[in-house]
């Protein structure tokens, strides 16, 4: 009687085990800009605004996790080339205070940090400020902080 | 000096004359003040100052004080004690003692000034269009855009939050929705606000007017599906074809009015949070 029980209790737990076992594919959590979005190159620079059948797409993000938000550094794919960019707005809502921008904006960089461009129209968020430091040149070609 | 007195008859004889072409029978007189005609800068002529438009006081309309309660006043209908609430509403109470909140509704067009430490002066402003208010209590917001420079921006605040500095209304009127967030969909034209523009005047009892402006969309695809009837969206122009604006109807749900677990009568609620809130803003 005992022996039985004990084999229906192994009988349950492998079915169960069987259950939970059941996977389910899942989509990433959209946020802010991860590998694949389309971006929009918002300086002056050449190789931002000749037109090109492909939008710039982010294919890398320089993060611990895969997504970007305002002041993170990732890569483009643009014109068939690799650059890396700075996020300056994004079209997720971030913290309260922050701007939402209706684009997701980038702005081109070299790996030493200096801004391709020499000037940016769009407005680019203040919380750039607090990393003076590392984007102290991208802030000197923003024309319109907001 | 005789020519100046000469032009200045001129100009009052003229004056007068065009005064009597534009009386019209049942027109009340206005009276102009001629100060701003004596002053003449080095005997060049004076430039023509308008007489200031006189204040009609009606009054034979009876004067009604218009009452506005926040809605971020109103407890929603939860589970939770009201002492939660009425010591909220204390706090609440507490700041705008400080900051002078003043009364705004969905579509009124609203400048903003916080301290920001990452900003030169300490201070960023913006201008913009409500388009959203949003929760209750202390974390209660409402969401700003603007165009600039081609960019759209959307800035939610928090009403009560202690980096605002000012809320000013730059024009107070309301609109066909309660929620307006498919401008981010409408044409640019509907959300570019000018960041320097000037308050318009509104007297304190007067009806807030209802901007019966019908908005003109992008083409689709749009954010959301606004020609569906759960968004109720009365303040779009809707140029889709009759096919679409049928098969949008599908989904309608004309059994919610009658639903009666979610009425929620707020009018004696109101009521006794305006004695409250009155009593503790004269303290």
């Amino acid at each position: 009687m005992a022996f039985l029980s004990r084999r229906l209790g192994l009988l349950l737990t492998q079915v169960n085990r069987a259950v939970e076992q059941r996977h389910f594919s899942i989509t990433g959590a959209c946020s802010a800009i991860q590998k694949l979005t389309r971006v929009r190159v918002v300086d002056n620079s050449t190789l931002g605004n000749t037109p090109y059948h492909r939008p710039p797409k982010c294919i890398h993000v320089y993060n611990k996790t895969g997504v970007g938000k305002v002041g993170d550094k990732i890569l483009l794919a643009i014109k068939g080339e690799k650059k890396k960019a700075l996020i300056v707005g994004h079209r997720m809502p971030g913290p309260c205070m922050t701007p939402r921008f209706d684009s997701n904006n980038v702005v081109l960089i070299e790996d030493n940090g200096n801004p391709t461009g020499t000037r940016i129209k769009t407005p680019i968020p203040l919380i750039l400020r607090k990393r003076e430091g590392e984007f102290s040149k991208v802030l000197a070609i923003a024309q319109h902080l907001v | 000096m005789a020519a100046a007195c000469r032009r200045f008859l001129a100009q009052a004889g003229v004056r007068v004359l065009a005064r009597a072409s534009a009386a019209r029978p049942g027109a009340r007189c206005r009276c102009f003040s001629s100060s701003g005609l004596l002053r003449a800068n080095n005997g060049e002529p004076t430039k023509f100052q308008p007489p200031p438009k006189p204040v009609v006081v009606d009054k034979h309309k009876e004067v009604v004080e218009r009452r506005f309660l926040s809605p971020e006043f109103i407890p929603p209908r939860e589970r939770t004690d009201p002492l939660k609430f009425s010591i909220e509403r204390t706090d609440m109470i507490r700041r705008r003692k400080v900051l002078n909140i003043p009364e705004f509704y969905v579509g009124s067009i609203l400048s903003v000034s916080t301290a920001d430490p990452y900003a030169s002066d300490k201070t960023s402003c913006f201008v913009g269009i409500c388009i959203q208010r949003g929760g209750k209590g202390l974390g209660a917001t409402f969401v700003i855009r603007n165009i600039i420079e081609r960019q759209g921006i959307e800035f939610c605040y928090e009403l009560y939050n202690p980096r605002i500095r000012e809320i000013k209304v730059l024009k107070l009127e309301k609109r066909l929705d309660d929620n307006l967030m498919y401008l981010r969909d409408a044409l640019p034209e509907y959300s570019t606000f000018d960041v320097n523009m000037k308050p318009v005047p509104h007297s304190a009892n007067d009806e807030i007017p209802v901007n019966q402006l019908k908005v003109k969309m992008k083409p689709k695809p749009w954010t959301k599906r606004w020609e569906r009837p759960k968004f109720n969206v009365q303040g779009i122009h809707f140029e889709l074809p009759e096919k679409i604006m049928k098969e949008a109807q599908k989904w309608s749900k004309p059994w919610i009015q009658f639903d009666m677990l979610r009425e929620y009568n707020t009018s004696k609620l109101e009521k006794e949070i305006w004695k409250e809130v009155n009593e503790e803003l004269k303290k």
